[in-house]
């Protein structure tokens, strides 16, 4: 049964959920969750990919009206029939994409729906300015109300949301992997403002994948595995591995890469490679890079936002042909990309950061997906045949394990660690020579992220020299054989993993000038 | 009961349209004893022939998330050409010399306008990275213009039996517009669901930027398939001005319009990566049935519209319901 474990002096629940289930034609989602948020808290909600977290919090923000099992807010029964029933109450939600109008400034988008206005039935734009304002000011953004959402930087635009929230006097605050797209600095702000809240006792619902930031900000726990609540409590005294051991159900070995200090054959070498910026021509997004991958090597690069850790994968993959220059060669040739299509044929895949924009075609199914970048091979007389592109779907199913009903299943469907495995797939039935990688592992669960680390180091152990852009730290050491460090577009550290440590690659990271 | 309709509902889905012409002849059969006759079905695929030919590189074009709006204007223009060419050469004014045109070189003459305009849209469209309602709505202006210019705003008629054979003639009891749409649409059928271009396709309408990664040159089938669209809609002019024995310059006028609603009702996603060539055919025929059907039932011009309209909103209301049960 499910365990709560209510603190003696633990202020009154303000939102509780009681034995809510919900089912998607078939599927149990939700079974019978049980939760409180108290006021005045941090709440964590933490579980795996499909634990039914934003589920549960479509349910409490009113997004699905259908659900069995009672909710009550400040001890009354409630029932939300829309997300306008839900705010009205007084339960506001910031997605983890941002639902804001890039073309309406700051103050029109907080007051979007609710505006001011005048007797004379027209927009009281001063009103609404001043209220913008103050908010800005409380929630410490110097920004001018009358600033456009399409300027701001994304974190920027979280406070945004934030400011819409509070607007409405929203006592029940739930915000979806805020983190998630934001820099470290942008974080700290964001802590600052959710600390704030607390103190004017609203009840905050936080849902992250970065265990660690938890124990900076969560007051409590409330862990969901398989739709079912299993158990809550508080953040104190619980560490790292005993919260990965709630959410997964059991003991998770940690994966570190074996080093042996073999020195390999270089297999891609890159000298003075720089790109220009796309608007700013005077100005370079990368400034002569030189460094090279072995066979068999893990190189991971880290930098903080805007350190051109993406460009520099697009550009070797011949995205940038216009703007790039500087000498790439792999295996000692040299090689000019014009178009994606020669960067495959030398043999480098490109795993995207973006996977659900740039790395599926979400509408088609998994086999369609998987062939994409190989149809040349599942050819016969000129048309594609349909049982070579099965036999190459079945293959990779079962050799990355995909969970996947059939290889005819919709991409959109699945969840993101077999949408990333389908991505892999791709590439790695194109024998690529060099893979490179961007976030692998961005929203993805433990389980799913532990295997994609495995394959990963087994790849380099068959040969393949791999490349990989992540922002988390832990992984960059995990897995590395060799890190290099990218800041505002130049290479300021390159290491051995077992001479870096979080400290020497941060410190490199940041820029100088600040 | 409920259980019952949703074991059925995939079913329903899949022969949604095939469904909704047979209700319409039956309708249409009871009310007027004139429809169900072997005269009036052979005419009724004679006339959609040529909006099969146009819709079918519509098509194309729409499952790469774009839009052809100038069909109706290349249409024009291209059997404007092959019917000036054929009636009367050219003459060059500053020498006496005078060209001839063979049937054959009039219409491929015909043929390489289409597709011509069409490879003009797609690298417009690809250069200069404008959005295809605004590159094809310049070439919906610009092809009628070069169309009044070429014929002076006449018509040009007298284009020799073995011309208008094409539009008239019959083959083994089917008439020649229902053959040669038939052979278009299969293979249109095949390339989109047996070849890379077809592929290619899909995967640029769900999406672009994963296409691009993966190696397929967007910039090439883009122009690829707005040629392809051109050049079917030249087949379409070529088609108009055999059966009327005259190329008439405001011919086409408002096509792309009957195009577009065939795509649509045939259960194409107008945002891309979605739809079928025979699911077109299908709604071509849709609209063909029930143009005829009012006709038939001396429904006024007028009202015709007004109930076409309301058949394009009905068909996309349905498809929205469908795409939001499988989700």
């Amino acid at each position: 049964m499910n365990t709560l474990h209510p603190m003696p002096s633990a202020p009154c629940p303000l939102l509780v959920a009681e034995n809510i289930t919900k089912r998607f034609s078939g599927v149990t989602a939700l079974d019978t969750v049980c939760l409180e948020f108290l006021a005045g808290n941090v709440t964590a909600v933490i579980g795996e990919n499909g634990a039914g977290k934003s589920t549960l919090m479509k349910i409490l923000s009113g997004v699905y009206p259908d659900y069995e099992g009672q909710i009550r807010f400040n001890g009354e029964p409630v029932r939300f029939n829309s997300i306008r029933d839900a705010q009205a109450c007084g339960i506001a939600i910031i997605h983890q994409e941002l639902n804001l109008i890039p073309y309406l400034s700051i103050s029109e988008n907080i007051f979007l729906g609710r505006e001011i206005t005048t007797r004379w039935g027209t927009l009281d734009r001063k009103a609404m300015r001043n209220k913008t304002r103050e908010l800005l000011e409380k929630l410490k953004l110097d920004l001018s109300p009358d600033t456009l959402v399409a300027e701001l930087k994304v974190g920027q635009q979280q406070v945004v949301e934030i400011a819409k929230a509070l607007l409405v006097e929203s006592e029940v605050i739930i915000m979806d992997e805020p983190t998630s797209a934001i820099s470290e600095s942008e974080v700290a702000v964001l802590f600052d403002i959710i600390n704030d809240l607390r103190r004017e006792n609203k009840a905050i619902v936080y849902i992250s994948h970065k265990l660690d930031e938890l124990f900076t900000i969560a007051d409590r726990y409330v862990v969901l595995r398989d739709g079912k609540s299993i158990e809550s409590g508080s953040m104190q005294g619980i560490d790292h591995d005993t919260l990965i051991r709630k959410m997964v159900g059991r003991d998770i070995t940690s994966i570190r890469r074996q080093v042996n200090g073999r020195v390999c054959d270089t297999l891609l070498s890159v000298e003075n490679l720089c790109l220009k910026h796309p608007v700013r021509v005077q100005e370079n997004q990368l400034k002569n890079l030189s460094f090279t991958v072995g066979r068999g090597e893990i190189v991971g690069i880290f930098g903080l936002m805007g350190a051109g850790r993406t460009e520099l994968l697009e550009t070797l993959f011949g995205l940038h042909p216009k703007r790039s220059s500087g000498v790439i060669s792999i295996n000692n040739q040299t090689s000019q990309f014009k178009a994606p299509i020669d960067a495959i044929q030398s043999g480098f895949a490109l795993v995207p950061e973006d996977r659900k924009k740039d790395g599926l075609v979400l509408g088609l199914d998994v086999q369609t997906n998987i062939s994409l970048s190989n149809l040349k091979t599942i050819e016969q007389a000129g048309l594609l045949s349909r049982q070579k592109e099965t036999t190459l779907a079945k293959k990779y199913i079962a050799d990355l394990r995909i969970k996947t009903p059939s290889e005819k299943q919709t991409a959109r469907n699945l969840s993101g660690g077999n949408q990333q495995k389908i991505v892999l797939s791709k590439w790695l039935a194109t024998n690529p020579k060099l893979l490179m990688l961007d976030e692998p592992t961005r929203g993805i669960d433990v389980n799913a992220k532990n295997e994609i680390y495995k394959l990963i180091l087994q790849l380099a152990d068959e040969g393949m020299g791999i490349l990989v852009v992540s922002s988390e730290l832990p992984e960059i050491l995990a897995i590395s054989d060799r890190i290099l460090v990218l800041c505002e577009g130049c290479l300021t550290a390159e290491m051995a993993v077992q001479d870096a440590s979080e400290d020497s690659i941060l410190k490199a990271a940041i820029p100088k000038t600040i | 009961m409920e259980a019952q309709l949703q074991t059925y509902r995939p079913l329903l889905t899949k022969f949604q349209s095939l469904i909704a012409l047979f209700i319409l002849c039956l309708g249409i059969s009871i009310m007027s004893d004139k429809f169900l006759t072997v005269a009036n079905f052979w005419n009724v695929l004679r006339q959609i022939s040529v909006n099969v030919c146009i819709s079918t590189g519509m098509t194309l074009v729409v499952l790469t998330a774009g839009i052809d709006l100038s069909v109706g204007s290349v249409l024009a223009l291209s059997g404007a050409i092959t019917a000036g060419l054929l009636r009367n050469g050219i003459q060059l004014p500053s020498s006496n010399l005078y060209i001839g045109f063979t049937l054959l070189g009039a219409t491929l003459a015909g043929l390489i306008t289409g597709s011509g305009l069409g490879w003009f849209n797609g690298w417009a469209i690809t250069r200069f990275k404008l959005p295809p309602f605004v590159a094809t709505l310049a070439m919906l202006t610009i092809a009628r213009g070069l169309t009044m210019l070429w014929t002076e705003g006449f018509p040009i008629t007298g284009l020799g039996d073995s011309f208008t054979f094409l539009g008239t003639g019959w083959f083994l009891g089917i008439p020649l517009p229902v053959w040669l749409s038939g052979i278009i649409v299969a293979v249109a059928v095949l390339v989109t669901n047996k070849t890379r271009l077809g592929r290619y396709i899909y995967a640029i309408g769900g999406s672009e930027s994963a296409a691009r990664l993966s190696g397929v040159n967007i910039n090439k089938i883009k122009i690829a398939v707005y040629s392809i669209a051109g050049g079917l809609a030249a087949v379409g002019g070529l088609l108009v001005t055999s059966r009327l024995d005259s190329a008439q310059p405001n011919a086409g006028t408002s096509y792309e319009l009957d195009s577009i609603a065939a795509v649509v009702i045939g259960g194409t996603s107008l945002s891309g990566g979605r739809g079928s060539i025979l699911g077109t055919v299908q709604g071509a025929i849709i609209i063909g049935v029930l143009n005829n059907g009012l006709v038939l039932l001396n429904v006024s011009p007028f009202w015709q519209q007004v109930v076409k309209g309301f058949v394009i909103l009905l068909a996309v209301i349905i498809d929205k319901s469908n795409s939001k049960a499988e989700s």
